[in-house]
């Protein structure tokens, strides 16, 4: 585990530079500039509204978003120009918060496509159905995700929980270098949330990065965080340790959103 | 699935300015003169040595249909047809009736190679997983070749072109002809009727369950030869019967027409089911050339307890105009129509169904999903009427169209008569687009927009698709994903 190295030596590998974005001519995100080292889980806090599930579409390069101004600097290479699939291929992986249905698409057949998809562009050849099938049901089982549940279309009929657990469990099978989990933890019971936490701890890792977006507390209770942001009116206005998130669960967000003003 | 998988890998490998079947066959053919007059109706008589009788029927469908003008109701537009400027009919030259695959002009067998047909017997015998499918080739207006002849005798099942049924069956040929599509149908219908050159017969004997699905790849090869084919299958008292149909043509810049006449009769408690996935040229980018695919297909559940079912995935021609309906004529009987029409480029579809219930407690279900892309537009036109008598009939209709980008249509015209107060029918529609939201989510796990919307696209006619033989889904679904290449982006 990395929670516990030393700050120096580690290279960023996740830098957004002064990133401003509008919607619709409302600015969303002005001039926010964060760093996360290799190996880091980064939990990002703030209020409602105050731009954090933008930053995760940003990063993920969904459209509708207008980049003013700033970086998304991944491995040493700015991917804003990339497309929303080029930089899923280069291991940026949003775990939505609110996953989309796609009826009549089999959730399995949507996962054997990704993974094929991203084997291919690594120049692997495509998975066998059995080592497919194999790696899907332990990570499965790992996540307490029932095999029936896969065998329906996407997302369709899924419960709050279940999509959640999904996102993780496609987390898992892609092994995605940059994972963005945004507010993963709601709607999930507490037994729930701690067979998610520990899914994302498994994927920890030194080549890996982690965004954490929530506005609780309690998915950090079982989701270590190395770091924690604070963002206000889309900018990060505090960074600090573990102990950041405890303060913002005992006093609330309104010091940093004044400061913010 | 992992079908969708390999839809996606199978296009890969495709070139995607090329239509795939877009080549010619050099082969000599045996034209009859270009026009239409009562010589051409003639001469293509004389060639096929029909009786008198038959000669006769094709003739009084010339003159009426001198009389008849073409349809104008449907939501698509052309420019005037010359039907004097068309071949009525074009047999190639060197297939005069042989006597077994040795004898096929192997141009011809090459030319169903490309197209992947197992025509050649020794290969569906020696392809052990493969179903067995009996294949009769429609080679332009010839049938070349018919594989598994030996073993359909066996069970008592006819399966010959229709020309060797005029021959060889002509009592049945006779009775049935024209009984479900009068010669006086329609525009299109009764011109098949007076120039038809050949197409599929089908019997099968009382009790009896056809052994193995019978297939007819048609291919419309011959420059400016109008396609008119005509298949009849009956399926007597208590028997059933699968069979497919698949449809190519090469490519070329002008258009070419193309009026088919189907007609299926189901006797007391027989099963017709019918398949079909067409993937004519559909014309290039700026909308030239395609196939006119002016069709008349209908069943008639003639008997107690019949069925009916049609099953269609339509990915090709420039204008479509298509209603396979079932006239519910016997008690109790059912007509199922599951359809996918996909329109990309400037295609025009006009396709649905009608059931007519006539009978008491007559059922029937209807699912057709409507897929628009590019400048396409595409209508589903549809009519349920329960008749008088029709006590106790009812329908299910659903209707869904999706919509790729901002240029296309889709129109959904649904006609509802009931004569019987007890009869229940119902209607639902949806409509909606490839949402944004979806294409975000397949990209961001590393899809391409192209392997998205074949994702999204087989999703959306999963339902149907399912309704298709096995062999038949997958190459279906390979078309599908062809056909909205281009379509995003």
């Amino acid at each position: 585990m990395t929670s516990g190295a030393p700050d120096s030596g580690r290279r960023p590998m996740l830098e957004i530079r002064n990133l401003s974005v509008s919607v619709q001519d409302k600015m969303i995100l002005d001039g926010l500039s964060l760093n996360a080292n290799a190996g880091d889980v980064a939990a990002i806090m703030g209020p409602n509204g105050s731009g954090k599930s933008t930053l995760a579409y940003v990063i993920a390069g969904k459209p509708g978003y207008e980049v003013v101004s700033g970086e998304i600097i991944f491995d040493g290479e700015n991917i804003l120009d990339l497309e929303p699939n080029e930089r899923a291929l280069k291991g940026v992986f949003l775990a939505f918060q609110y996953p989309t249905e796609i009826p009549g698409v089999g959730a399995m057949t949507f996962l054997k496509a990704a993974l094929n998809a991203q084997r291919r562009a690594r120049g692997e050849s495509d998975l066998t159905t059995p080592d497919f099938m194999r790696r899907v049901r332990e990570a499965a089982q790992a996540l307490k995700i029932e095999q029936e549940m896969l065998r329906r279309p996407l997302n369709v009929g899924f419960s709050g929980g279940e999509k959640k657990r999904f996102e993780v469990l496609q987390m898992a099978l892609l092994a995605p270098r940059v994972g963005i989990l945004d507010e993963t933890d709601s709607g999930l019971d507490i037994d729930a949330l701690r067979i998610v936490a520990e899914g994302i701890n498994a994927l920890r890792d030194p080549d890996r990065v982690f965004l954490v977006i929530t506005h609780y507390q309690r998915l950090l209770d079982h989701i270590r965080p190395d770091v924690v942001h604070v963002m206000a009116k889309g900018r990060i206005v505090a960074t600090g340790g573990p102990e950041l998130a405890l303060a913002l669960e005992r006093d609330g967000y309104r010091d940093y959103a004044e400061e913010a003003a | 699935m992992a079908a969708d998988q390999e839809t996606v890998e199978r296009v890969r490998s495709i070139d995607v300015e090329a239509y795939k079947y877009g080549f010619v066959s050099p082969i000599e053919s045996d034209k009859a003169p270009k026009g239409l007059n009562e010589e051409t109706v003639r001469f293509i008589s004389s060639k096929k040595e029909e009786p008198e009788w038959l000669l006769e029927w094709r003739l009084e469908a010339f003159r009426r249909w001198l009389t008849m003008d073409e349809p104008k109701w449907a939501r698509v537009s052309h420019p005037p047809i010359d039907y004097q400027d068309i071949y009525y009919f074009a047999a190639p030259k060197s297939a005069p009736a042989p006597k077994s695959l040795d004898e096929v002009d192997p141009e011809l067998l090459r030319t169903y190679a490309k197209l992947g047909i197992p025509l050649v017997e020794q290969e569906i015998l020696a392809g052990v997983e493969r179903p067995k499918v009996a294949v009769d080739a429609v080679f332009d207006s010839v049938s070349v070749a018919t594989t598994f002849k030996a073993e359909l005798a066996k069970a008592g099942v006819i399966f010959c072109s229709f020309s060797e049924a005029v021959r060889n069956h002509p009592d049945l040929v006779r009775r049935y002809l024209g009984s479900v599509v009068p010669p006086t149908d329609n525009f299109y219908a009764t011109l098949n009727s007076a120039v038809f050159s050949d197409g599929s017969f089908v019997y099968v004997p009382p009790g009896v369950r056809c052994p193995m699905e019978l297939s007819t790849y048609f291919r419309i090869n011959e420059r400016n030869t109008g396609q008119f084919e005509r298949t009849l299958i009956i399926a007597d008292k208590g028997s059933y019967v699968s069979y497919l149909e698949g449809c190519t043509a090469p490519k070329r810049d002008e258009n070419q027409l193309h009026a088919a006449v189907v007609e299926l009769i189901a006797l007391d408690d027989a099963e017709i089911k019918y398949s079909t996935v067409q993937n004519w040229y559909p014309g290039d980018a700026q909308g030239r050339g395609g196939i006119y695919n002016f069709v008349t297909k209908r069943g008639d559940c003639r008997g107690p307890r019949s069925k009916i079912s049609w099953t269609q995935v339509e990915t090709g021609s420039a204008i479509t105009w298509k209603y396979p309906s079932c006239i519910l004529r016997g008690e109790a009987s059912r007509g199922e129509f599951y359809s996918i029409a996909i329109s990309n480029g400037h295609q025009q579809v006009d396709s649905g169904t009608k059931m007519i219930h006539l009978g008491r407690n007559t059922t029937s279900r209807i699912i057709s999903k409507g897929v628009a892309a590019g400048k396409s537009q595409n209508t589903y036109r549809g009519q349920v009427s329960a008749h008088r008598l029709a006590t106790g009939a009812r329908n299910f209709t659903n209707c869904d169209s999706l919509l790729i980008g901002q240029e296309c249509g889709a129109h959904t015209v649904p006609y509802i008569e009931a004569k019987n107060a007890s009869a229940v029918i119902e209607h639902e529609a949806t409509t909606s687009k490839v949402s944004e939201e979806q294409m975000f989510y397949c990209l961001q796990r590393g899809l391409s927009a192209e392997e998205a919307t074949a994702l999204i696209v087989n999703g959306f006619v999963r339902d149907v698709l399912q309704q298709l033989p096995m062999e038949f889904a997958v190459e279906a679904q390979k078309l599908i994903t062809i056909s909205l290449e281009g379509s995003v982006g």
